[in-house]
C-alpha cells in the first residue's frame, strides 16, 4: 500500500447526501476484473443523471481530483470494496464528509484512500467555497490531519490507527502474523472453553 | 474475570481478544467465515501472496448472489463464470460450498442459519454487509470488504476496534399486522441511515422476545441499514428449540452443554450501554419507504414528506432529489402510490413465515401487476411448496422462482426496468438497486401481498380482516 502523507489537488464539492455503495459503484460492473480499472464505474448512472451533482466528476476543471467532498453518510450500504476501488482508480486519495459507513471507511483505509471526518458546517462550508468550485487546488496534510483551503484551516478527525495505518502504508497480515503463536495458544484454550463452537461435521446432512 | 456487569456485545468480544495492542485494535478470532461469487477478489489476494487458508473448515461457500433464478438450464456465460469460479476456489481450498446444484443452496443469510452453522455466541464474518442477520442467534456477526476477507481468510482472524454499544427496547406488543420488517423501518426513521454508525446494537424488550427467529433474522438484518456495524438479540429458548437437531449445531449431550454456557450470554443487570432508545410496539404501524434511503419510511396511513418542511438544507435537497427520482409529489397519500411489479424475497425475507404471511393476504386474490417470488433456500422453497404455499403465488398470478439474491440486487440479472415501481420485502432503496432507474419502496411481504393486489401501496390490515393469519 502507498503512504498517504499530504494531497495538495483540486477537491471535487459533491453535494450528496446518503452516496451508498451501490451509487459509487452499480452492481453490474462488479463482474469485472479488478486489472481492467474501475476508475470508469465510478458513480456512473448518477454522472449520467441530467443536473446530477456528480456530473461534476467529468468537469475538466476537476480532471486531476484527488480529494472529494460530500455530506453524511458516504459509503453507506454494502460491504462492496469495489467503491474504494472505483475511488482509487479514478484517483481520489482523500474523501471528505461528516460520517461514512463503517464496512467503507475500513475498506478505504486497506486501500490508501482517507475517510477524513469534518463537521457538517465545515462540509458546507466547503461545498460552496469560491476556490474549489473554480477547481483551485487544496491541501491536505495527514500527520497535523489539517485541510488547508486558500487562508482557511479545517481540522479533521480520522481514527489514529487508521492514521498510522495510512502514514506508513501499513498492511495487516505481515503484522497479523507476527502473532501466529498468541493464535494457537487461543485456538487450544478456547477448545476446552467452548466445544460447541466448531461445526458438527459428522450431524446429518439433512435438507435444513 | 471482571466482577462489572457487561453487555453480551462485551461478553462475546472478551472470549474472541487473542491480543490487544497499545493503540486499542484487539486481533479477534473468527469462528464462521461465509463466502459467496463476490468473494473472487479475495481469493485472488490469497493466491497473490502464494498462500492457504487458515481454516478451511471454518469456510462456507454459498452461491446466492449471481445464481439464476429461472432457467438454471440456460445460464448466462457471464454469471456461469461467476459461479464456476466459487466452485473452483472453494474446490482447490477444501471448503464445504452450497452450490447451484445443491440442496443446501440459498442466500447465505439464509441457508446458512437454518444448517445450524449459526450458533449463539459465535463471531461470524461474510464479505456482505447483511450479516448482521446472523445477529439474531446472539451471535457477533458483521460484514466485512475484501481485505478483510482475505485476512480471515489467511490467519481466520480480525483486527477490530471495540464498538460502542447501543441497547433498543421495544416495549409493549405489536398491533395485529405489523411484524419485525415494520420495527427495524420504523426504527431506522427514527435514528437515520447513519443514526448507529460505530455502534453494535442489542435489540431486546418484550416485543423482541416475543418475535421468532425468523422476525429476529429480520430486524438484525437491516441493523446495517442504521449503520449499526452489527444487531444481536440475547439468546432464549426460541433460538435453542431452532437450533436442535439442525445439521451442523452441536448434538446430545455437546448441545445441553452448549445451552448452559449459552443462557450466559445475557447483558448482565446495570451494564452501562454508550446508548439506548425506546420503542413502543404499539406505536408501530405497516411502514413503506417512499425515496431512496432506508430512513424515508413512514407509516403507511402518511403522505409523501414535503422538502420545503425539511430540517436543515442539505435535508431539503436530498428528500427532493429523492421525489424527483421516485416520480413522486410532495403531500401525496402514501397509499395513491400506484406500483408497476412486486419482488418477495431477499435475505431479509424471504423466510417460511415471510412466504406465509404473504400467502395468507394473497390466497383466493389475483395480483394485478406481475411480481417474482424467490423464496430464501432451496429447503424454504421445498417447505412451501408441502404447504401448498407456491399454489397460492401461482393462482395470484405471481412467478415462483429459484433462490438467490436475485432483484434485490440483480446481479443475476432479475431486474426492475428503468423507471418502473416496484413494491419489494428486500432492503435498499437505493437509486438503481434493482436495476438502473428502478423505485424501490420497501416493506414487509404481507404489505408487498397487498400492494399486488390492489395495484397500489396498500394497508394490508383492511385485506386480512376476517383471515386467520
Amino acid at each position: 500500500m502507498t503512504p498517504l502523507t499530504k494531497v495538495e489537488s483540486a477537491a471535487i464539492p459533491l453535494a450528496l447526501a446518503n452516496v451508498d455503495t451501490d451509487q459509487l459503484i452499480p452492481a453490474r460492473f462488479m463482474k469485472r476484473p479488478r486489472g481492467d480499472g474501475y476508475g470508469s464505474f465510478l458513480l456512473h448512472d448518477l454522472r449520467a443523471e441530467a443536473g446530477n451533482e456528480a456530473a461534476k466528476l467529468d468537469d475538466p476543471l476537476f480532471q486531476n481530483a484527488e480529494i472529494l467532498i460530500a455530506r453524511r453518510n458516504f459509503g453507506s450500504g454494502s460491504s462492496r470494496e469495489a467503491a474504494v476501488y472505483a475511488l482509487a482508480d479514478f484517483g481520489i486519495r482523500c474523501v471528505f464528509a461528516p460520517s461514512f459507513g463503517d464496512i467503507f471507511a475500513s475498506n478505504a483505509v486497506k486501500n490508501g484512500v482517507l475517510p477524513a471526518q469534518l463537521a457538517e458546517g465545515d462540509i458546507e462550508t466547503l461545498l460552496t467555497d469560491g476556490l474549489i468550485a473554480q477547481g483551485g487546488a487544496v491541501r491536505v496534510d495527514l500527520s497535523d490531519q489539517m485541510l488547508h483551503c486558500g487562508n482557511r484551516v479545517f481540522h479533521f478527525d480520522i481514527d489514529p490507527v487508521w492514521k498510522k495505518q495510512l502514514l506508513n502504508g501499513w498492511d495487516d497480515i505481515d503484522m497479523t502474523r507476527s502473532y501466529q503463536n498468541a493464535i494457537e495458544a487461543f485456538v487450544e484454550g478456547d477448545r476446552v472453553k467452548r466445544p460447541w463452537a466448531e461445526p458438527d461435521r459428522d450431524g446429518p446432512v439433512a435438507s435444513g | 474475570m471482571s466482577a462489572a456487569p457487561r453487555t453480551i456485545i462485551d461478553k462475546i468480544w472478551d472470549a474472541h481478544v487473542i491480543a490487544t495492542r497499545e493503540d486499542g485494535q484487539s486481533l479477534l478470532y473468527i469462528d464462521r467465515h461465509l463466502l459467496h461469487e463476490g468473494s473472487f477478489h479475495a481469493f485472488d489476494q490469497v493466491r497473490k501472496r502464494g498462500t492457504r487458508l487458515a481454516r478451511p473448515d471454518l469456510t462456507f461457500g454459498v452461491a446466492d448472489h449471481y445464481v439464476p433464478t429461472r432457467h438454471r438450464e440456460a445460464i448466462q456465460p457471464e454469471i456461469r463464470r461467476m459461479v464456476d469460479q466459487l466452485k473452483d476456489n472453494t474446490q482447490a481450498h477444501g471448503i464445504t460450498l452450497f452450490g447451484l446444484d445443491d440442496p443446501r443452496q440459498g442466500i447465505v443469510h439464509v441457508t446458512v442459519p437454518a444448517q445450524g452453522l449459526t450458533l449463539p455466541g459465535l463471531t461470524i464474518v461474510c464479505g456482505d454487509s447483511h450479516t448482521s442477520t446472523h445477529g439474531a442467534f446472539g451471535a457477533y456477526a458483521f460484514g466485512i470488504g475484501a481485505s478483510e476477507v482475505a485476512h480471515v481468510m489467511m490467519t481466520q482472524t480480525l483486527w477490530q476496534k471495540r464498538p460502542k454499544r447501543m441497547r433498543v427496547r421495544v416495549e409493549g406488543a405489536l398491533s395485529p399486522g405489523t411484524s419485525a420488517k415494520d420495527i427495524a423501518l420504523s426504527f431506522i426513521a427514527k435514528i437515520g441511515a447513519d443514526g448507529a454508525r460505530g455502534h453494535a446494537i442489542e435489540y431486546d424488550g418484550p416485543v423482541i422476545r416475543a418475535l421468532s427467529m425468523e422476525g429476529r433474522l429480520t430486524l438484525c438484518n437491516l441493523s446495517i441499514e442504521s449503520g449499526g456495524r452489527l444487531g444481536l438479540v440475547a439468546p432464549d429458548d426460541v433460538t435453542f428449540a431452532y437450533l436442535k437437531d439442525r445439521p451442523y449445531a452441536p448434538k446430545g449431550a455437546a448441545f445441553e452443554r452448549a445451552i448452559l454456557d449459552w443462557r450466559a450470554l445475557v447483558s448482565d443487570q446495570g451494564a452501562a450501554f454508550d446508548r439506548e432508545i425506546i420503542l413502543h410496539g404499539a406505536e408501530i404501524a405497516p411502514v413503506v419507504t417512499w425515496g431512496v434511503s432506508p430512513e424515508h419510511a413512514l407509516p403507511i396511513d402518511a403522505v409523501v414528506p414535503d422538502p420545503a418542511r425539511a430540517a436543515d438544507a442539505a435535508q431539503e435537497e436530498a428528500w427532493r432529489d429523492a421525489l424527483t427520482y421516485m416520480g413522486l409529489a410532495p403531500g401525496m397519500k402514501l397509499t395513491d402510490i400506484r406500483i408497476d411489479r412486486v419482488f418477495i424475497g431477499s435475505c431479509t425475507n424471504s423466510r417460511i413465515e415471510d412466504l406465509r404471511s404473504a400467502a395468507a393476504v394473497l390466497a383466493g386474490r389475483r395480483a394485478t401487476v406481475p411480481g417474482l417470488v424467490s423464496p430464501g433456500s432451496a429447503a424454504v422453497k421445498r417447505q412451501a411448496e408441502e404447504e401448498g404455499l407456491d399454489r397460492i403465488f401461482r393462482d395470484a398470478g405471481l412467478e415462483w422462482a429459484d433462490s438467490g439474491c436475485s432483484m434485490c440486487v440483480g446481479m443475476n440479472g432479475d431486474l426492475v426496468p428503468s423507471g418502473e415501481r416496484c413494491a419489494s420485502t428486500t432492503n435498499r432503496n437505493f437509486k438503481g438497486r434493482q436495476g438502473q432507474g428502478a423505485r424501490t419502496h420497501l416493506m414487509s411481504p404481507a404489505m408487498v401481498a397487498a400492494a399486488a393486489v390492489t395495484g397500489h401501496l396498500t394497508d394490508m390490515r383492511a385485506l386480512l380482516a376476517g383471515r386467520t393469519v
